[in-house]
């Protein structure tokens, strides 16, 4: 969300790069060979796990967007409890989705930074990050120089 | 035997994840359509053991999107704990951050999400019917819109320091008066948002027959409306009274305490979605289906109360002779007339010198053990719950967002739909985007509504009566 606080910056940003996966748009299966991709949100369920490492696979890059990526931050906040309480509070005792294997994606026992998962490149921290701070890293991507920042960049929250 | 058919469909551009699946019957005719939320968190457990002076921090959180929705919501909740009555500085500059709230989201579900399938159309290129699409074929449009959502981001900004997660209101009030100086520049900004707004909704009611097909299609069906109202029955966001009305806009019942909700919305849950079903106890199961956010508010208000939204809302009425408007399609309708009402009142509070009141703060400790907090989010009517100890520590929490209460709707659409555009057992790129457009007209804050973490894509599968995949869409 953040992100969208780049405002006009956007129409910049259209001109310089290709957007081929991502919440903005339709397209719903990961392409091949992408030179960046930002992942925000701890791994939280069975399916987060599959498609980072599916990212993980295609993509040169890979960037940890904001604080539940970098160390999980909130989500894991349910860490040290167990998943069936966490479940069962939400959804009483009757029939839970997400305690087996089922027509939702199995809840994980914990919620995981990305780099617990799989190599993270690149970090950029905050709860969200400020838009000038991702504005920040993406000119760095763009020249070329390394995707890292540093000072005041590497405050959480 | 059983020769069961079932689709799943990935829906992008809603924020979350969901996937819809559909089952076709012995006839070759859709039987049963579901559409899954596929993500939870827990904040209902892990709250447990923090204090309530921490819950506004935590609970915005849940969403990036309207962050300042559980912000307002939470401290709420723990202004009915204290027991006290906010400060009238505090109150009004809540309100600013609310409508400042349904600017900006208001303004990010219109132009960058659903704006690209009104104005490219449904049938175009998936890989440029997008926010990026739209900056090639309506460049000002797009442009527009991002400043609009910025304004309204700005109005957020000028209240609590930052735009996304400000840590400023609590229970008893907020942390900061307005500052003479951010009143300016906000004022000095509205003219161009409300330009804007105007235009937008010139271009809405412009292209009403173009979508005639969709609009009858996109959960057109007669159900219940809910929201606050104010006292006298004008539009509310922030306080106010729950208010129920059917599809002829009789008000089935008024006056509702919002704080008894348990009383009168039960909830659902059911083992296929981490998303539960609420329900209007009185009608059961799922027959209490109700729809909530800006198409009920403007259903169950009876004016906006302002001058340009009270014009708007007549022209909006007249689409259904004075009736509840019961295309779900139109909640892209009422959001633009609810960001014109935001804008107008917005100008209100900027006029009035008490906003610049430094007495924003009532302090107290834990009077009550309980408390219940509600308002109007941009997606539809908020409730948080809380119980507590002696010393504010959280014993137990229910909430019930804004998109859950529209899950019955948003499942009942997503059934209409495939019911039209299904044919054979193809998921064909027509019905596909059909439904992802008819889901994004409730534009579900799924990260929200269940609390999740990722935002990703929608998929559609088709499974026959025996459950044998027959068809999967992930779009290519």
């Amino acid at each position: 969300m953040s992100f969208l606080d780049l405002d006009e910056r956007l129409v910049e940003l259209a001109q310089k790069v290709e957007v081929v996966y991502s919440p903005l748009v339709d397209i719903k299966e990961f392409p091949d060979g992408v030179d960046v991709t930002l992942v925000e949100g701890a791994v939280g369920n069975a399916e987060h796990l599959e498609m980072l490492r599916e990212i993980r696979r295609k993509t040169k890059i890979l960037v940890a967007l904001g604080d539940c990526a970098v160390t999980g931050n909130v989500p894991s906040m349910r860490n040290p409890i167990p998943r069936e309480d966490v479940l069962r509070a939400v959804y009483g005792e009757g029939e839970v989705p997400g305690l087996d294997e089922g027509e939702v994606p199995k809840l994980l026992p914990q919620a995981l930074p990305l780099a617990m998962v799989v190599p993270v490149d690149g970090f950029i921290h905050g709860c969200p990050p400020p838009a000038d701070r991702i504005w920040k890293f993406i000119r760095k991507l763009l020249s070329g120089e390394a995707p890292a920042l540093a000072g005041e960049d590497l405050r959480f929250g | 035997m059983d020769v069961m058919k079932k689709i799943k469909i990935p829906v992008t551009r809603i924020e979350g994840h969901g996937l819809i699946t559909l089952r076709l019957g012995e006839d070759g005719e859709v039987a049963e359509a579901k559409f899954h939320v596929t993500e939870v968190r827990g904040f209902e457990r892990f709250c447990r053991g923090r204090t309530i002076w921490e819950m506004p921090g935590i609970t915005a959180r849940i969403c990036g999107i309207c962050p300042v929705s559980h912000l307002l919501c939470s401290a709420k909740t723990g202004d009915a704990i204290l027991a006290v009555r906010v400060p009238r500085a505090a109150d009004k500059l809540r309100r600013l951050m609310n409508l400042g709230q349904f600017v900006q989201s208001h303004a990010l579900s219109f132009f960058h999400l659903s704006s690209p399938d009104l104005l490219l159309g449904w049938d175009s290129d998936p890989a440029r019917r997008n926010v990026f699409g739209l900056m090639e074929k309506h460049p000002e449009l797009a442009l527009e819109g991002i400043r609009l959502r910025a304004y309204g981001q700005k109005v957020i900004e000028a209240l609590g320091g930052r735009k996304i997660h400000p840590a400023w209101a609590v229970p008893g009030g907020v942390r900061s008066p307005l500052s003479e100086e951010a009143r300016d520049a906000l004022a000095a900004g509205l003219p161009e948002a409300m330009r804007i707004i105007q235009d937008a909704i010139s271009l809405y009611e412009e292209h009403l027959d173009d979508w005639a097909e969709e609009i009858s299609t996109f959960g057109n069906f007669p159900s219940l409306f809910m929201s606050l109202v104010a006292e006298d029955g004008t539009w509310e966001h922030y306080g106010g009274r729950i208010r129920f009305v059917d599809a002829d806009r009789n008000v089935v019942a008024d006056g509702l305490d919002p704080a008894s909700y348990q009383e009168y919305i039960g909830e659902q849950v059911e083992g296929w979605s981490y998303l539960k079903f609420p329900y209007y106890r009185e009608a059961g199961y799922p027959e209490g289906l109700y729809r909530v956010g800006p198409l009920a508010r403007l259903n169950c208000c009876d004016r906006m109360g302002t001058p340009l939204a009270d014009e708007a809302l007549g022209r909006f009425r007249a689409l259904a002779d004075g009736k509840a408007v019961t295309s779900s399609f139109h909640y892209h309708y009422a959001r633009l007339i609810e960001i014109l009402a935001s804008l107008e009142r917005i100008g209100r509070y900027l006029e009035d010198p008490e906003v610049l009141s430094p007495r924003v703060r009532a302090e107290a400790g834990i009077n009550e053990l309980e408390g219940v907090g509600v308002h109007e989010a941009p997606r539809g009517t908020l409730f948080h719950h809380y119980r507590v100890d002696e010393d504010g520590v959280i014993q137990w929490v229910n909430l019930i967002v804004s998109t859950g209460q529209n899950n019955l709707a948003m499942n009942r659409t997503v059934r209409q739909i495939a019911q039209r555009y299904l044919t054979g057992r193809e998921i064909t790129e027509g019905l596909l985007n059909r439904l992802e457009g008819g889901i994004r007209a409730y534009d579900p804050c799924l990260s929200c509504s269940v609390h999740a973490v990722g935002r990703m894509p929608l998929k559609v599968q088709l499974f026959d009566q025996g459950g044998a995949l027959i068809s999967e869409r992930v779009r290519a």
